[in-house]
């Protein structure tokens, strides 16, 4: 009895034992840690979470009857959360009880009214307008629908009339986003002139914000003297397509293209993500030490390689927006200023890694990230460390320029590796006139352009405050040497001068 | 032989020889034809004073990296090695005394290696006296004024060019144009250079390794 006992202890041990090997192989698992950003000088620095995993849920854990099958959008809307299940041509609609639980609230299939087809065929995204009227990227059956809040069709848009667009082309609406005058902007596969813009109306009023073409010089000039034949062969430079859009709580759309190469984002000949106006230029601003284009690194990792790819963003109410790639399956969050906030994420089975994540979205400061391949929803909320980072850029941007500051301090005791806190603590003390503080904090982290204003600044008080002195050191600088000239010159006429010549 | 180092040191004449050839180098920069002719033929350079300029060089050049303003350069100090960074003046400047005089030396130069060293020493002069006050100076500029310093600073090099240009021209006793002819032909010897080097290091590490593993082959065996 006894000696069972010890058999029974020693197996629990043991057991123990295995969890724990499994629980530190999971931790090294990553190169890196699970969080991290680049610096100045594009190294990787490993940083607390900002994000973390809170739930994930399948199919089953959303008791779903029929498991979701290759799902391609993720839309929120106040409380709830939308899934195109595309596999199976109908959008769950979720419901958020509390921060962790979801309930399905209705399952969107079909609709009533409308003149063809009343069901979906292969829906990509959905979108809720201010009126609470439902759009649907009708992928399959190449439409877009405007319902109503009981899903009675209001209006369908069809292909956009351009005499540009070839007319075999099928429609084939991807992702579409409302403003509130419900404006239709729309990505299509296949139409890379930029976002298909349908008016209230549903008439099609044009293109707007398209990507500029893109190719070397080499290629250039190859063009310019191969015959017509060669031409035909070759491909033409074409415009990139975006991949997704979201439109942030201003009203200015927010796209993103993964039909990027190397090249192209290293010269800056096309951009990854772009803020749109209205007339469809990009405003993003872009203050960071590189471009956002996620990651730096594009070298071979795990069977990875290239540019990240990105498949979605979403804005929060901070103007900091976190891009999706899904090449390397990584969270890319920006501050309003384009600087790089994280990076987190990976490759992988485990919470919080994906294998190809196509859809993210927020609900308040807790972010949702779908992954098409296993079909699976994952929560994440903010650290202790998310929050304050959050805290101090919305302090700033509310003018509460002392707040932030402290709060970037907390922030750097959590994390003293952060570019951000130091920039941030300059940038409050910038605004309360500390400049020689200031200057100290963007010289550490190379912010050469806080720099200056702060040392412009600092360089006129200075000015102002030794004014005397600067007009005593001038005159000295010009009288003394005069006035030294001016005695040898003195000295020399008298020991020349006629009347000491006795004997001439 | 401590005695006759210890006599230079404290020889007076020999001194002011040193200063006075050092206060030529400033009458070079601004006569460069007339005082480089005088700096061999008139024997108004010496070699320590060209040595004190090459010194003076490679100090500011030091100096730049940490005293600059982060505006205009930030270092990467972990990847920093002291003594390439220097070496990217040694290494040409060497380059250039021997092509050039290989070359002129065939050519009718007049000058001797020596010459062609001390001459190209006292070209460079312009490099410490423009970039130490502009380097003083970019830590009182925004990034608006960048401008001023990489003009002022490209401006240094070219004077240090055209100087060294000058320079060769008055010691070889060449005209204008066969001056530009021998110029090009100096870098191109310094090109071959590079590659004759190149190809002698690989051939060192292919001997070497050869060698290593005869032995390691020979230890085997036995």
């Amino acid at each position: 009895m006894k000696r069972a006992g010890l058999i029974l202890a020693g197996a629990v041990a043991s057991l123990s034992l295995l969890a724990l090997c499994s629980d530190t192989a999971q931790a090294a698992m990553h190169e890196h840690g699970y969080t991290y950003r680049y610096d100045y000088w594009e190294d990787v620095q490993d940083s607390p979470d900002v994000f973390s995993v809170t739930e994930s849920y399948t199919s089953a854990d959303l008791m779903l009857e029929l498991k979701m099958k290759n799902p391609q959008g993720l839309y929120a809307h106040e409380n709830h959360l939308y899934i195109c299940d595309t596999g199976n041509n109908r959008i769950i609609e979720l419901i958020r009880d509390d921060a962790k639980h979801f309930s399905v609230s209705r399952i969107i299939d079909s609709f009533t009214g409308g003149s063809g087809v009343n069901t979906l065929s292969a829906p990509t995204d959905i979108a809720i307008s201010e009126d609470g009227n439902v759009f649907i990227a009708d992928q399959g059956n190449a439409r877009i629908l405007k319902l109503d809040e009981n899903l009675e069709c209001i209006m369908e848009y069809g292909k956009p009339e351009d005499s540009a667009l070839d007319e075999g082309v099928v429609f084939q609406p991807y992702k579409i986003a409302v403003d509130t005058a419900e404006r239709v902007y729309c990505v299509a596969r296949g139409i890379n002139k930029g976002l298909c813009k349908y008016e209230a109306d549903g008439s099609f009023s044009g293109f707007v914000g398209a990507l500029p073409a893109t190719y070397n010089l080499w290629d250039y000039l190859w063009k310019k003297v191969a015959s017509q034949e060669q031409l035909s062969k070759m491909t033409s430079f074409v415009p990139t397509e975006y991949d997704n859009l979201y439109m942030d709580y201003e009203g200015f759309i927010y796209a993103v293209t993964g039909n990027v190469k190397e090249e192209d984002l290293k010269s800056g000949q096309v951009t990854a993500v772009r803020k749109l106006n209205l007339i469809g230029n990009d405003i993003l601003v872009r203050n960071g030490d590189y471009d956002n284009y996620g990651d730096l690194y594009m070298g071979d990792g795990g069977g990875h390689q290239g540019p990240s790819l990105f498949s979605d963003v979403t804005v929060f109410d901070n103007d900091t927006y976190v891009c999706l790639d899904r090449n390397r399956g990584r969270a890319f969050g920006y501050d309003d200023q384009g600087r790089l906030m994280f990076a987190f994420g990976g490759n992988g089975n485990e919470d919080g890694c994906f294998n190809w994540a196509i859809g993210i979205d927020h609900i308040g400061n807790d972010l949702y990230i779908l992954d098409q391949q296993t079909a699976t929803l994952t929560s994440f909320s903010l650290t202790e460390f998310g929050q304050l980072v959050f805290r101090a850029i919305e302090e700033f941007d509310n003018g509460n320029y002392n707040a932030s500051g402290e709060t970037w301090e907390e922030v750097m005791k959590l994390n003293g590796n952060y570019d951000l806190a130091y920039i941030g603590i300059g940038r409050s003390l910038l605004r309360q006139k500390k400049y020689r503080e200031a200057m100290d904090y963007f010289e550490i982290k190379y912010d050469d352009e806080n720099y200056s204003k702060a040392f412009k600044q600092y360089r006129k008080e200075w000015v102002e405050g030794h004014i005397v002195w600067i007009v005593v050191f001038l005159l000295a600088l010009f009288l003394i040497p005069m006035a030294i000239g001016r005695f040898y010159k003195i000295r020399h006429d008298i020991e020349t001068a006629d009347i000491f010549i006795v004997n001439r | 032989m401590t005695e006759t180092i210890t006599a230079r040191f404290i020889n007076k004449e020999a001194w002011s020889k040193y200063i006075d050839s050092l206060k030529f180098a400033f009458y070079c920069l601004t006569h460069p034809l007339d005082g480089f002719w005088d700096l061999t033929h008139e024997k108004r350079g010496t070699i320590a004073a060209a040595n004190t300029i090459l010194i003076a060089t490679l100090i500011v050049r030091i100096m730049k990296l940490r005293y600059t303003s982060f505006i205009f350069i930030t270092v990467y100090w972990e990847e920093l090695n002291i003594f390439l960074y220097l070496a990217s003046i040694l290494f040409p400047l060497a380059l250039w005394v021997i092509g050039n005089w290989a070359l002129t030396t065939l050519f009718d130069g007049k000058g001797r290696l020596k010459q062609v060293y001390m001459a190209s020493c006292y070209a460079l002069l312009p490099y410490p006296v423009i970039q130490l006050p502009i380097m003083l100076l970019s830590n009182v500029v925004t990034v608006d004024e960048r401008e001023f310093y990489s003009v002022i600073s490209a401006l240094s090099l070219v004077y240090c060019g055209l100087l060294i240009i000058a320079a060769m021209g008055q010691i070889h006793e060449f005209s204008g144009g066969k001056n530009i002819l021998f110029t090009i032909a100096s870098l191109f010897a310094m090109l071959v250079m590079v590659f004759i080097l190149m190809l002698f290091f690989s051939m060192v590490t292919e001997g070497v390794s050869y060698i290593v593993s005869l032995v390691r082959e020979m230890l085997f065996r036995m």
